[in-house]
């Protein structure tokens, strides 16, 4: 006799040769889905996760969406690739890392909203923990400039106390923990070119041509 | 561990619940699956970065499973007696697995050759680890884990699996 039967007790969802069943492929990975669902609400409910996660769809691309408790902590771009982004935030932040659960539905409905042209700003909780010192000053700076509007490198260096530091504006720009949120791509070079994005220039492009009703 | 939980989840979520269900039976499986993974959470920042995952998460189910077994209203164990026939449980639709009769060969046998099955075949664990999971020598695993696939050879509806036997 072959080793059938321990292929049947490995890979037991494909194995549904029997006429007994009644159960199609489909359902271990069904009842797995729940399972995982049940768990990161539990986990939640009593505090012993550190970030949950989900991906959205978006006309910039995949989102990566990622909350502590406190707050949204982190929106990344496809570009900046989900899968290293989720290994900083547990090297950063903690390790019991999930992915569900309804914490971050209320911005992906803001998400949806802004990209709709029908929302303006977001009011969701921020977890700005992911920026520190004269970037996080950058950071609140940003959210002050209007929805449509664009400040340069330089004038939000002045804004955040600091006018030399235009090439440190650039840098907090580029390790936004939450662009699109906080809005750093409003800011462009003095000479109304783009400057760079970390989202990619198509991105901010589309950003700003929403936001100036062209999309 | 420094890398996201949600990858063992991932990675090894559907196994550790084929090895619940082996080792407890489908009706305690997933209760024992939700008690495994919850634990392991909490305590996964701890875990060595150059851990066996698999091993530790089988090992923490485990235990869940024995505990799950202990509360649970009807106890999944073997029965002393290999039965003469093994019905697919066709009185609980849902509950039956893609399936069913394996796992219900696998639940009338010896509790450590079942176990051993679970951890060694299901979950793909090497003699050593499995011994130290179910106590005793991985030589006694290794003939636990042999008898228990031998046993199910013969008691596991052979005639109505003509084709698989080709």
């Amino acid at each position: 006799m072959s080793d059938d039967l321990i292929e049947l007790l490995t890979t037991s969802t494909t194995s549904t040769t029997s006429t007994t069943s009644t159960t199609s492929p489909t359902d271990e990975g069904e009842r797995l889905a729940a399972l995982r669902a049940a768990l990161v609400d539990r986990a939640t409910k009593e505090a012993s996760v550190d970030v949950t996660y989900r991906v959205v769809d978006s006309p910039v691309g995949a989102l990566l969406l990622a909350a502590t408790d406190a707050g949204v902590v982190r929106v990344a771009f496809d570009v900046e690739d989900h899968d290293r982004v989720l290994e900083s935030l547990g090297t950063r932040i903690g390790s019991r890392i999930l992915r569900g659960g309804n914490r971050l539905d209320p911005l992906a409905r803001e998400l949806d909203d802004y990209f709709a042209a029908r929302r303006r700003a977001f009011d969701v909780p921020v977890d700005l923990r992911l920026a520190r010192g004269f970037r996080l000053s950058v950071l609140s700076h940003l959210t002050q400039i209007p929805y449509g509007a664009t400040e340069s490198y330089a004038q939000v260096a002045s804004a955040s106390g600091s006018p030399s530091a235009v090439r440190a504006v650039g840098s907090a720009c580029a390790t936004n923990p939450l662009p699109i949120v906080v809005p750093c791509h409003r800011v462009v070079r003095s000479d109304g070119s783009l400057g760079g994005y970390l989202g990619g220039l198509t991105a901010k492009e589309h950003l700003l041509g929403l936001e100036r009703g062209q999309r | 561990m420094k890398r996201p939980f949600e990858q063992a989840v991932t990675e090894h979520g559907a196994v550790v619940l084929r090895v619940c269900r082996a080792a407890i039976g489908p009706d305690e499986a997933d209760d024992a699956w939700s008690e495994t993974f919850l634990s392991a959470l909490r305590a996964w920042p701890d875990l060595p970065d150059d851990a066996n995952v698999r091993a530790w998460l089988v090992t923490i189910a485990h235990r869940k499973a024995v505990d799950v077994a202990r509360t649970g209203a009807r106890q999944a164990v073997p029965v002393a007696e290999v039965p003469d026939a093994l019905a697919p449980r066709g009185d609980q639709p849902e509950e039956v697995l893609p399936d069913g009769d394996l796992w219900a060969a696998l639940a009338a046998l010896p509790d450590k050759q079942r176990l051993c099955v679970a951890y060694h075949h299901v979950a793909g664990l090497p003699h050593p680890e499995v011994a130290r999971i179910v106590g005793g020598t991985a030589a006694a695993a290794r003939r636990a884990a042999a008898d228990g696939i031998a046993r199910l050879r013969s008691t596991y509806a052979p005639e109505e699996r003509v084709s698989l036997h080709v």
